[in-house]
C-alpha cells in the first residue's frame, strides 16, 4: 500500500507547494488591467483590419484607454462602435459621415485597349512591373483585383476588367487604397459622390488616343463650376472637396463622360 | 571536475543550442532583436538555476523512496512552476519584454534545454554545487547563442539576400553557419 501512497504524497506536496508559491506570486505581482480595455475590445468588430492605425482591435482598445486615442477611429464598426466606446469612456463623440472608396478610373475594356496579353501572376502589382501594366493607359485600373483580395467585406468586384466598389457594402477601411499600385482609389465621405474618373497625367492628345473616357483637360468643367472647386492640374481635372457642393454641373458638361456621379456600384 | 571546467565545457564545447540541438525554438523565435534575446536568456538562466536547485533535493527524495521512475513528471512540474513564476513577475515588471517574448515565454516549460540540464545533472552524477554550476553554464551558453545569433540576424536583415531565401530559409542557413563556428571547440575538454 505504501508503494502507492508515497509517490502520491510526494506529488501532492510538490503540487501544494507550487500552488501556494504561485498564488502568493500572482497576488504580489498582480497587474491591474483596466476593465474598460476589455469592454471596448468587445464593442469593436474584431475585424483586425488596421484601418484605425493601430495593430488590431485589442491594440486600439488599449490605445483609447491608456494613450487617449479618439473613440471614432474604427471604420468597420462605424457609428455603433463609436457610440458604445464613448459611453464606456464617458465622453461625447461626434461620428463623422460614413466614408467609402471611389475608384478614379473609368477605362474599362470597352474604352481602353491592352498593349499586350498578360499571362503572368494575376495581380495588379505584378502586372504593373511589366511596362507599367498591360493597358495602353499607364495610370489606369489594371483589373487583376489586388483591391478585391484585400477587401474584408467583399465590396469590390471586377466589372469589364476594372474595379467597381459596392457603396452599400464598403466600410471605408481604405485597405484597397493601399493595395492599388496606381493609387487610383480614394476614400471619401459618401455624399461627395462626384469624381473625376481618370488619373492620367498624359496630355489630352495622348489620353484621347488611348482611352475614350479619359480626361483630356479641356477645362469645360472648370469654367462651369460655380464654387471653383474643380481645377485642371497635370492635364486632368481635380476636385477640391472642401469647396465642392456636389451640384453635379461638371458631370453634365463633361463631353467625354470622365466626370461622373458615383453611387450604387461605382 | 573543477567548476570552471564545467562552465567552459557548457558554454563553448558542448553549447546547448549550437552543438546539442536543444532549445532551438526560442533560439530561432526570439533572436530577432538583441533586447528580447537578452531577456529570454535571463529568463532561461533563472529557470534553469532554480529548477536545478529544487530538482536536486526532489531527486534525492525520489531516490530515497525508490521511485526515480517518476523523475520526468516531478521535474516538469518544478520547471513549469518556475516558468509560471517568471511569467507573472515579468508581466508586472517588464511588460514590453513580456510582449516581445510572446508565446516563447511559456514555451520554456517544454524547452528541452531546461529539462535536459536537470536530467543531465543526474546522469553525470554531479553534486549540488556542480549541478548549479552546470545549470548556470548551460543558461549562459543559451544566452550566448541567442546573442550571437541576434547579431547575425540583424545583419541578414540589412543584406541583399536572394528573394527566395528571405525569411525562414535565410535564418536556418545562418543558424547552421553559426553552429559551424562552434565546431572549432570540439575536443578541447
Amino acid at each position: 500500500m505504501t508503494t502507492y501512497l508515497i509517490p502520491i504524497g510526494i506529488f501532492a506536496a510538490l503540487g501544494i507547494l507550487a500552488g501556494v508559491l504561485l498564488t502568493v506570486a500572482s497576488k504580489v505581482f498582480a497587474v491591474e488591467t483596466d476593465e474598460r480595455v476589455e469592454k471596448i475590445a468587445e464593442a469593436l468588430p474584431q475585424a483586425n483590419c488596421g484601418a484605425c492605425g493601430f495593430s488590431g482591435c485589442n491594440d486600439y482598445a488599449d490605445a483609447i484607454v491608456n494613450k487617449g486615442a479618439e473613440c471614432n477611429l474604427c471604420k468597420p464598426g462605424g457609428a455603433d462602435s463609436a457610440a458604445v466606446i464613448s459611453q464606456i469612456m464617458g465622453v461625447e463623440v461626434t461620428v463623422g459621415e460614413r466614408e467609402v472608396a471611389f475608384v478614379r478610373c473609368s477605362g474599362d475594356c470597352n474604352t481602353t485597349p491592352h498593349k499586350y496579353d498578360y499571362d503572368g501572376i494575376q495581380s495588379c502589382s505584378a502586372c504593373n512591373r511589366f511596362y507599367n501594366g498591360s493597358k495602353l493607359c499607364t495610370s489606369g485600373c489594371l483589373g487583376y483585383g489586388d483591391c478585391v483580395s484585400v477587401c474584408p467585406e467583399g465590396a469590390i468586384s471586377i466589372v469589364d476588367r476594372i474595379a467597381k466598389v459596392d457603396i452599400n457594402k464598403c466600410i471605408g477601411c481604405g485597405l484597397c487604397a493601399k493595395a492599388c499600385p496606381n493609387n487610383l482609389i480614394a476614400v471619401r465621405k459618401v455624399s461627395q459622390s462626384v469624381d473625376v474618373c481618370c488619373s492620367s497625367n498624359d496630355i489630352g492628345r495622348i489620353t484621347r488616343s488611348i482611352c475614350h473616357s479619359g480626361c483630356i483637360g479641356c477645362k469645360l468643367c472648370e469654367k462651369n463650376c460655380e464654387s471653383g472647386a474643380i481645377k485642371v492640374v497635370d492635364n486632368h481635372a481635380v476636385i477640391d472637396y472642401e469647396k465642392c457642393t456636389n451640384c453635379g454641373k461638371c458631370v453634365d458638361v463633361c463631353k467625354i463622360h470622365a466626370v461622373r456621379r458615383l453611387d450604387g456600384l461605382n | 571536475m573543477s567548476y570552471l571546467m564545467i562552465l567552459i565545457g557548457c558554454v563553448f564545447v558542448n553549447n546547448v543550442v549550437l552543438s546539442q540541438f536543444m532549445g532551438i525554438c526560442p533560439f530561432l523565435g526570439v533572436s530577432k532583436q538583441m533586447k528580447s534575446s537578452v531577456g529570454m536568456g535571463a529568463a532561461v538562466i533563472f529557470v534553469m538555476i532554480c529548477a536545478t536547485a529544487i530538482t536536486y533535493p526532489v531527486y534525492r527524495l525520489l531516490e530515497k523512496f525508490e521511485i526515480t521512475y517518476l523523475k520526468t513528471v516531478a521535474f516538469i512540474l518544478v520547471i513549469a512552476m518556475f516558468v509560471q513564476l517568471v511569467e507573472i513577475v515579468m508581466k508586472k515588471m517588464m511588460p514590453p519584454l513580456y510582449k516581445a517574448l510572446g508565446v516563447y515565454l511559456p514555451l520554456i516549460t517544454t524547452n528541452c534545454a531546461v529539462l535536459g540540464v536537470t536530467i543531465g545533472n543526474i546522469d553525470n552524477g554531479y553534486n549540488f554545487l556542480q549541478s548549479v554550476t552546470n545549470a548556470l553554464g548551460t543558461g549562459l551558453a543559451f544566452t550566448l547563442a541567442l546573442l550571437l545569433f541576434s547579431g547575425v540576424r540583424s545583419s541578414i536583415e540589412d543584406s541583399d539576400f536572394p528573394e527566395t531565401f528571405k525569411g525562414v530559409p535565410a535564418t536556418l542557413i545562418a543558424a547552421s553557419i553559426v553552429s559551424l563556428s562552434f565546431m572549432g571547440f570540439t575536443g578541447i575538454i
